[in-house]
This record gives C-alpha cells, structure tokens and sequence, in this order.
C-alpha cells in the first residue's frame, strides 16, 4: 500500500505520515463502538436495556456525548502530584499500545511496517504500557493508585512469559517472525490455521495465549490492577478528563491488539476460512476486523460472567499452571518437527 | 496469621532501604466498604498487618430520638431507619417490645402478616448482601439479578403499604394496613418464580470455582471466637453454631412452620469462612420461601387493627426482646416510668457487633481479602452506626 501512496504522493514523509495515522481510522471509531457494545452486552446480560436515549436509537450516541463530556471536562491535577509524570503516562500507556499497530497486518496490501521481526516488534513495543502504569501509579500520590500500580508491573510482566511462550509455538512451526508471512501459511481452508495444526498443541497455547492476553489487557478475571472494589479505579483513580480517556482509548484499542495478534498467528489473520471463498485484500480487512471482534466480544463475555481473581492467585496461574503448560507445548512441537 | 519475614535491604550506596509498613485509608469513601464505614489499614505491601475500624458517620442519635417522641408509636418509623435494608424486621423487634410492656396479645391473622412481611423482608435483605458480595469479589451480573427479584418483593410491599423502602407497617398492636386483594397469590407466584432462581444464583456464583477460591478458607471465623464476641445471625451459623432466636427462643407464631436453620459445613474450605457465611443466607433464603408458603396456607381471617391501643401508656417497668433480623439478633431494651414516651430505648444491632470481630478475622490476609471479609460481615452502617 505505502508503493500506492508513493506513486501518488511525492514526499516520503507525508507517505509515512498517512500510513501510521490509517489505523487510527480504526481505532477510535472502533474504540466508540466497543465501548457502546460493552454496555449493550453487559445491560443485556444483566437484564438491563443499557443507554436507550442519547441520539434515539438505542443511544446509539451515548459514547460519543461521552466522550465529549470527557474533553470539556476540567483537567485536575492533584496537589502533590508529580506533574511531569503525571501528563506523560497516559501517552506512554497510549502510545504503547497504538504502536503494537504498526505492524499487524490489516489486510495482504496493508500492514503499517513490514519488518522481518514483527511478532519481536509487537512483545516488545506493548510491553512500554506498563512502564506508562507505573507512572500513572506512582505520580498520583495516592496510595491506591500505587497499589495499582505495583500489582499491575507484576502482573503484566509475569503474563508475557507464558503469551510469549505461546507465540514462540507458531514461529518454531512458520519459521519466520514476520507476520504477513505467517498470514500467508495459513492460507486456504481453516484448517490451515495454526490453531489447528500439530492437534492439540497449539490449540493449548492458542487457549494459554487468549487467557494471559486477558490479564495483559486488565480485564476480568484478572483485572486485578483496576479492581473497583478493592483499589477504587486503581492506577487512573485521580486522572480525570481527557487523559482518563486516553486510558480507556489505549484500553480499547489493547484489546483489539490482543485480539488481532490471536487471531494473525492463531486463526489466520486476514484468510477466509473457505478457501478462496470471498478472499482477497478487501476481504481480508473483513475477515480480520470480524475474527478481532469475536475476540473482543468474548473478553466482554467473560468480564460480566466472572468474578475477578485475587493477587496470589493470579500470579499463582500465570507460574504454575499458564508457563509450564506452554513450555510443554514448545517441547511437544518440537518433537513433532523432528519427527 | 503467617509471620511477616524482617526485611533488610541494602541500597547501591550501603544504606539500609527502610521498609516500612503502610496505612491506607479504607473509606469512608469506597465503593465496598457498604455505606460510611472507615477501615484504617496497616498493610505490608499487600498483606493485612491490622485493621482498625472506625464507625460513627451515620450516628443520628437514634436513642435520645426516641425519648423525645411524644408516644411510643412515634418511635417506629426512627426504627426503620436503623436497618434500611430489612427494615420490618427492626420495627417488628420494637412493636413487640412495647407489646410486651404492655402485656397486649396481637390478632393471629396479624402475627401471619408479620411473619409473611418479615421472611419476605429476610429475602430482599438478604438478596442484597449476596449481590453486592459478587459485586465486592468483581462480578457484576449476579448483583443486578438479584435486585431483579428483590424488585418483586418491594412491589409486594408497596401494594401492602405504599413504601418500598421504609415501611412504617408495624403497628404497636397490629399492622397499619390490612393485605390487599389479590396479595396471598402474588406472594404465592412469588415463592413459585424464586426458588428456580436460586439455583441460577448457584450456578452463576456460589459454585464458581473463582469465587470459591476467593471466598474458601478466606476470614476464618471459628465457633468459640464467634460466640465470645457475641456474633450473631448467618455470621454466627456460618461458623458451624447452630443458634436461630426463630426456633431456640420462638416468639410470634414460627413454631408452627416446618423448616431448617442452616449452618456452615466448611464443604468448599474450613468451617467459618466467607464461603460459608456466605451460603447460609443463600440457603436460608430457601428456606423463608418455605415459611412464606406454609404462613400463606395457613393465614386466619380476622381484623388486624382490633389490638391497636388507642393510647400507649404502659406501666413503670422494662423489657428486653430480641428477635431474629436478617444480620442476626436485633434487641430492643424499653424502659418505661409510665408515661407517654419511652424513658430509655436501647437498641442492640447485630452488624455493630458482627463489625467488631473484624480485626480478628482480617490480620495475616490480603487486602483484596479484606473486601471478602467485610462483605461478608453484610453490615448496614445505618444500624451499626444508629
């Protein structure tokens, strides 16, 4: 796609420019949507309507009078706040989780950044969330926030071991870290998909990957670092206006970054699961926003089903039960290549 | 409570990095807190080294109130105000506290109402701890569900009485209004609509393995430790003590109705933990739906107003009576010099002496613990705090 641009745009940077804004396009419009089907699957499993006035139908405007609200409203820095650290984590947590965007590949004609070491990329740029957490936590001068916050670098960083267990599974099979590659592998019918080869491999770290990608995002049952009732908002307690938003956006857009990963290395990413049944670039941009979805729904689904974990027994399942079980999963794959 | 290890950390420059333990202000602003309750936490990163309650933020001088009414009537409406969640069972414990003084017999049909009214009024109390349990332990669904049906009760009170919330319907002597038409079968489709809703309730989160695993072995409360502060309700039988005022200390007519008092068995963890205490309001749901059917079965024709005294003025004397509440033993201490108004009212609140174990069940867990545990203590501030 950037060849496209260039053949019709004579200057480099405003090529680059357009091509790390396209995912925004996705995002915040995205961002505006989950946020509303959140509450219209959460109302309608509690026997609620949920937002039914703002814009008439179904409130279909509620967020975005929210978040309208959320610009006008005063932004109040606390007292004895680190000011500097305080404006700052938002973006970081932001930018961390938008820069993951860069290399996951929308559709075969666009992908932010090509690199070879894509999956590598992405680990390591969302890993810079929790550096924005700890700042967030730790600036607020609030002993809950800290909390937050200290339970939240915990958690994140034990959770990349067994996610990154999982992912190593497919690239021991697909020999390549770059993921418009390992799209290509999969292509033809589903069980092409890397969730289904090497039965029931990497389908176990598929199911390993999905659940640590949840404690990764903070979201039920291991939400442990925002935990309402115990930590009131946790990290973001005394944020408030548009860096609170920034927050919920970089939320947002983290679980649809999960989300796309499952589904690029699991599930076959932008292939139709028909062979060449309605595939091809455009469709591809179909079938990887609605495989991201149904992820982003099911995170949803679980969220107003479970009750949250408590902090030992999260780390408890990420040490002892998601770890040894991917690395059981590398071992047994590895025997099957050698095979 | 496990032994925190002495810490000593050296800096890069050779210094030795205090650690030191941290107070956290829990409340009185906190959404799992249950109203105005002030913990004072002393935590060891996330460990609970003490917990210091602190109560009085919705003290409205309850008792003196009550002094300065001009009649005993005017007590009552003060007295839903103690326990606003279940508050029939608060102005049942005070109207037959001054029944008592003055030696007056309520009408049979009267005695169904109140029995009817307050099992009913056991489930809507008791259907709000279990929701807002789930609600302190991050699941949400099983809150609204439960104020779903709670909904229905509240409609049974309101087409009773008019008030959803505090009642005002029991009278020294009888009940403001008599059941409406129509009611004994609304009750009855009631009972039929519930129970298979428990057993949602069940399968949606008493036996979630999360939950249990948050709630089993969680807050401790042993048998003797219980009765040595003087617990009271599911509190007191969820650490396995078999003790209900309704059958061990009967008053009104519970003696005439088949059912089970339910206490903790430790099946998921030890005896005594929040699993249990937890259940034992689940389960004795179950069994006020019970009462409720047989008490509508068996219901008296009769006139409800016939006992009402025209002027309360009972002789110089006093009276203790205490009845079974949702949260335990509410306790009604009149003293009368033979006038008007009461001389001395005290009321003993069950979640005030429910709160007061906490110290003792919350040292040594975690802070996400500590929300488990006082949720479920299921206090209302508004009777610790009176």
């Amino acid at each position: 796609m950037d060849q496209i641009l260039r053949s019709i745009i004579d200057s480099d940077i405003i090529v680059y420019v357009i091509m790390a804004l396209l995912p925004m396009v996705w995002i915040v419009p995205y961002a505006l949507f989950a946020v509303y089907l959140e509450r219209k699957i959460s109302a309608h499993m509690q026997d609620r309507l949920g937002p039914m006035r703002t814009g008439g139908w179904h409130g279909w405007a509620q967020t975005i009078a929210d978040i309208l609200k959320l610009i006008q409203k005063e932004d109040i820095v606390p007292k004895a706040a680190d000011r500097k650290l305080h404006y700052l984590a938002p973006y970081v947590v932001f930018i961390g989780s938008y820069a993951a965007f860069a290399a996951i590949p929308f559709s075969t004609a666009y992908i932010g950044s090509n690199i070879n070491i894509g999956l590598f990329y992405i680990v390591a740029v969302s890993a810079i969330v929790v550096v924005g957490i700890l700042m967030a936590g730790w600036s607020s001068n609030n002993k809950w926030s800290l909390l937050g916050a200290i339970r939240s670098a915990a958690q994140i960083v034990s959770y990349e071991i067994p996610t990154t267990l999982a992912l190593l599974t497919v690239v021991m099979l697909a020999g390549t870290l770059n993921l418009q590659e390992i799209n290509q592998q999969q292509a033809g019918w589903f069980w092409n998909w890397f969730a289904l080869r090497k039965f029931p491999f990497l389908f176990i770290a598929f199911i390993i990957y999905f659940v640590a990608s949840l404690a990764e995002t903070n979201r039920t049952p291991f939400d442990i670092p925002e935990a309402e009732s115990e930590l009131v908002a946790g990290y973001h307690t005394e944020y408030s206006g548009m860096k609170f938003a920034f927050f919920f956006l970089a939320e947002y857009a983290n679980m649809f970054a999960v989300s796309a990963i499952a589904s690029t290395l699991f599930l076959g990413g932008w292939n139709s699961p028909f062979g060449n049944f309605m595939n091809g670039p455009v469709w591809g941009v179909f079938w990887f926003l609605s495989k991201g979805m149904f992820f982003v729904v099911i995170q949803m689904w679980l969220r107003w089903t479970l009750p949250r974990l408590r902090v030992d027994q999260l780390m408890y399942v990420s040490w002892k039960v998601l770890t040894p079980w991917a690395f059981g999963c590398i071992i047994a794959v590895g025997f099957w290549m050698m095979m | 409570m496990p032994e925190t290890p002495v810490i000593s950390l050296k800096t890069s420059t050779g210094r030795v990095l205090r650690t030191e333990e941290m107070v956290i202000n829990m409340g009185p602003q906190h959404p799992s807190t249950h109203g105005v309750l002030r913990l004072e936490l002393i935590v060891d990163g996330e460990i609970v080294v003490d917990v210091i309650p602190h109560i009085g933020y919705l003290h409205r001088c309850f008792e003196k109130h009550a002094e300065h009414m001009t009649n005993y009537q005017q007590v009552i409406p003060y007295c839903d105000r103690l326990d606003y969640i279940a508050a029939m069972s608060m102005e049942w414990s005070y109207a037959l506290a001054v029944e008592k003084l003055l030696g007056i017999k309520v009408p049979e049909r009267v005695e169904y109402i109140r029995v009817i009214m307050a099992e009913l009024q056991r489930i809507a109390s008791h259907l709000i701890a279990i929701g807002c349990y789930g609600l302190d332990l991050g699941a949400f669904t099983p809150f609204l569900y439960c104020f779903r049906d709670r909904e229905r009760i509240l409609d049974l009170f309101e087409m009773t009485c008019g008030a959803r919330l505090l009642y005002n319907y029991f009278w020294v002597g009888g009940v403001s209004h008599d059941l409406p038409p129509g009611f004994i079968n609304k009750a009855k489709d009631f009972c039929k609509y519930f129970r298979p809703n428990i057993k949602e309730l069940n399968d949606l989160l008493s036996y979630n393995d999360i939950f249990i695993k948050r709630t089993a072995n969680v807050g401790v409360l042993p048998a003797d430790v219980a009765i040595a502060f003087g617990c009271s309700g599911p509190m007191l039988r969820g650490s396995g003590v078999n003790f209900d005022l309704r059958r061990d200390d009967p008053y009104s007519v519970y003696d005439r109705f088949k059912w089970d008092v339910q206490v903790g068995s430790g099946e998921n963890g030890t005896v005594g933990d929040c699993w249990d205490r937890y259940m034992v309001r689940v389960r004795e749901m179950e069994q006020s739906v019970k009462i409720i059917e047989q008490a509508l079965d068996q219901i008296p024709d009769g006139d409800v107003a016939s006992a009402i005294p025209k002027r309360i003025r009972p002789n110089a004397g006093d009276v203790y009576v205490r009845t079974e509440s949702p949260r335990g033993e509410i306790g009604f201490y009149v003293i009368s010099d033979g006038s008007a108004t009461p001389y001395r009212v005290k009321a003993r609140s069950p979640a005030f002496v429910n709160l007061s174990v906490t110290p003792e069940i919350c040292r040594g867990y975690m802070v996400a613990d500590v929300v488990a545990i006082v949720g479920s203590i299921d206090i209302v501030l508004g009777e610790v705090d009176r």
